[in-house]
């Protein structure tokens, strides 16, 4: 007999702290056929879903769901795919509480349903399984290059692959993925399924080229001379922001890029066995308080820090960080020490960190942001000794692409402006997305910016025919 | 994935690779690095280019042996491949006639410098060279320093070849009796900090070529972050070539130190490792 609709979910099987902070294998280890036919049972199958409203690649939720409670695995993910060559990967990282399980009816009363365990489930189910290649489609006999091959590279290279068109991507670094390799780690995301997707984004016909960077290697205009018709621009953000204050560039301080490109894309956590060393001291503060400082934090623990803190300049309420990683950063032993603000870091005759001159803040009015703005309390100045920090507080847009092509218009932040709708920016036929747009945001708000200007070429090249 | 065509070897701790890049060659400027990574665990090791050819669509890098991931480099054979080949990376240096120019390059630093006095060669400029080492044996390119320089000076730290000394006291004498419009130096970190405090003296713009840790190379980590005129640049984007008056060379010098440590540890096991596979062979 069915479960009655308003019972809770089912509580994702995870590793035990002890266990898990010992090594970088992944913490969630998914559910069980069993808890996930259930849990697809629990879904109304409102009439008007609003969960479709509340995802950004537009997934037929109940549809997939409906499949799967009745046992039809293999339709369910194919249906999924329909929208999202990424499932496996949504699945594990999407803030799904604030999307579609946001506006489950279920939510109202009692728990929405498990929208993204059940979408990570049909993923890893259809891996086991050996992933099916997609059936071929007519070729457009268009070109199109995207520029990087993080989440809105990726969903739009597949999008339009699947139209039927030869797409490249180009990728800088000398590994596919963009942020969901160098930057999100192998505890939350193991790069094997990135590489999987990858794996069947090229089964669909795009073509991957890896080492180039578009802006040194090769320009937008050489790449319209090699028969490109549009250009997709996925960069990302990348470019680490650092606070600027005294001594920031004392030996031990790490930008969060760079300690978790250090981590996960160059596996320093393995070095010497992987050649790329990472420091890691005793004591270590992140500065930050979203999924970046936690991701940073938990990877400090892993690394064998003994004691690892969060600075954090409001409360926790007000953290950007989803709230499940807040929790398991905490159960893994992170310190968050919050209303604190770094004021100057203090370092050895040797140009080394030894600690971090911090300030006292309290809550004041709300800012631009919503959110209440700290102010410093005079004369509460403290200092927090430390080996080992890492500055997690966002990022700027990298210079390097956007420099390389003149006439691209750019917003007051110096991100890339474009058409929210379509990615269309100031020069034809080039589209861009993703945080490279909006600044630093989440993988899927990326993937529904590839998906729309997906379209979006498609259209542009069919009217410039 | 890159094929070296030409392998040489210049001085005990310097090897020159000659490797097929045409995308890179065709885009190379002087000034410019690549990074390249061995295999599959290998690191990011950026080198400045020292040579290009864009019609053969080849280019040319010289590297010291200093830690493993160089040492396995030095490894490799022509025909082999090197696993990662991305470039050109950072600013191009300005290619104007500036006048008389002095260009200064101290050991492994000769390599990157001769790319620059070419460049300022073909612009007009009359160009007087200085290179050093430590000793005559590491001294290379003093012919191929001569093809592009009006006048070309050389010392060692030991006497062995040229004058006695460090580079800098044969460009305090050129200073002395010349106008010098520009000079630009690429070498050791005290090499660069000596001569940018010596040319401050005489108000002589000067050029440096930083070379610190980096990771990606392209402005993702900050890895390579300095201090220039009191503000933090990233080398590999806003750089790699930095007014020397302004730059923080202590700062510099102190972060190229980080991991000492675990370079040491890797060459030490690296040499370990392969000391008992050669010992394996011998005794099958």
């Amino acid at each position: 007999m069915p479960r009655a609709n308003f019972l809770g979910r089912p509580k994702m099987p995870g590793r035990s702290v002890a266990d898990r902070t010992k090594d970088f294998d992944e913490v969630p280890l998914g559910l069980s056929p069993e808890q996930a036919i259930e849990e697809a049972q629990r879904c109304l199958q409102c009439r008007k879903p609003k969960c479709v409203k509340g995802c950004p690649v537009e997934i037929d939720i109940p549809a997939f769901i409906g499949l799967l409670a009745e046992g039809k695995l293999d339709q369910a993910i194919a249906k999924i795919k329909e929208k999202n060559s990424l499932p496996a990967i949504c699945g594990r990282v999407c803030p799904q509480e604030t999307q579609c399980e946001q506006e489950c009816i279920l939510g109202k009363k009692g728990e929405p349903v498990a929208i993204g365990y059940l979408e990570r489930f049909l993923a890893d189910y259809e891996r086991e399984q050996g992933v099916k290649p997609p059936p071929s489609v007519s070729s457009q006999g268009k070109k199109v290059a995207v520029i990087g091959s993080g989440p809105a590279g990726l969903t739009c290279a597949g999008d339009l692959a699947k139209m039927g068109y030869a797409v490249t991507i180009f990728e800088a670094l000398h590994a596919p993925g963009g942020v969901l390799v160098y930057g999100i780690p192998e505890f939350r995301l193991p790069k094997s399924i990135v590489l999987q997707e990858v794996d069947y984004v090229k089964s669909l016909g795009v073509e991957l080229e890896l080492s180039v960077v578009v802006g040194k290697t090769i320009t937008l205009d050489d790449l319209r001379d090699e028969g490109f018709a549009a250009f997709f621009v996925g960069t990302g953000a990348g470019l680490p922001s650092f606070l600027n204050l005294p001594g920031e560039n004392l030996n031990g301080i790490y930008s969060a890029n760079e300690f978790l490109t250090r981590s996960n894309l160059m596996r320093a956590y393995r070095f010497p066995e992987y050649d790329t060393p990472i420091k890691i001291g005793r004591r270590v503060a992140v500065i930050g308080g979203g999924n970046v400082a936690m991701d940073s934090a938990r990877t400090a623990i892993r690394l064998g820090a003994e004691e690892v803190c969060l600075v954090y300049r409001r409360t926790k309420k007000e953290m950007p960080a989803r709230v499940e990683e807040v929790e398991r950063a905490e159960e893994e032993g992170v310190n968050c020490i919050i209303l604190t603000n770094p004021v100057r870091y203090q370092g050895d005759e040797n140009g080394w960190i030894t600690g971090i001159e911090c300030i006292q803040m309290e809550l004041g009015e709300p800012d631009e942001s919503g959110r209440r703005r700290p102010i410093p309390i005079p004369g509460s100045e403290f200092v927090i000794p430390i080996d080992t920090v890492v500055v997690a507080i966002g990022q700027g847009p990298n210079p390097v692409f956007l420099d390389s092509v003149p006439g691209l218009k750019l917003n007051r932040w110096g991100y890339i402006e474009s058409d929210p709708e379509t990615g269309a920016t100031s020069i034809p036929g080039v589209f861009a997305g993703g945080d490279i747009v909006t600044g630093a945001a989440t993988v899927i708000s990326a993937m529904g910016a590839g998906k729309k200007s997906a379209r979006a070429i498609a259209r542009y090249l069919q009217n410039s025919e | 994935m890159v094929t070296i065509l030409q392998k040489k070897v210049l001085t005990p701790q310097t090897k020159l690779m000659v490797v097929a890049a045409p995308r890179v060659a065709k885009k190379a400027q002087p000034g410019q690095f690549v990074v390249l990574r061995i295999d599959q665990k290998g690191e990011r090791i950026p080198l400045t280019i020292a040579d290009f050819d864009r019609e053969q669509g080849t280019v040319t890098i010289v590297f010291q042996e200093v830690g493993k991931s160089t040492f396995m480099l030095g490894e490799l054979k022509e025909g082999d491949q090197i696993f990662d080949f991305v470039g050109p990376l950072g600013k191009p240096i300005e290619e104007k006639n500036f006048g008389q120019v002095v260009c200064v390059g101290g050991g492994v630093g000769i390599a990157p410098i001769y790319p620059k006095a070419q460049a300022l060669k073909e612009q007009g400029n009359r160009v007087i060279s200085i290179i050093g080492a430590r000793s005559a044996n590491l001294l290379f390119w003093e012919e191929e320093m001569k093809t592009v320089s009006d006048e070309l000076w050389v010392a060692t730290d030991d006497g062995s070849y040229g004058e006695r000394g460090f580079v800098t006291q044969i460009l305090e004498r050129i200073l002395e009796k010349n106008s010098i419009d520009l000079v630009v130096a690429v070498g050791p970190v005290v090499m660069m900090k000596m001569v940018s405090l010596l040319t401050k003296k005489y108000q002589t713009p000067t050029l440096v070529s930083l070379n610190p840790i980096m990771v990606d190379g392209t402005g993702m980590c900050g890895c390579c972050r300095v201090t220039v005129g009191g503000e933090c640049k990233f080398t590999c984007v806003d750089g790699p070539v930095f007014d020397g008056h302004q730059v923080d060379f202590d700062e510099l010098q102190a972060r190229q130190r980080i991991y000492l440590e675990e370079e040491k540890r890797a060459l030490e096991e690296w040499e370990l490792k392969k000391a008992e596979e050669e010992s394996h062979y011998a005794t099958r």
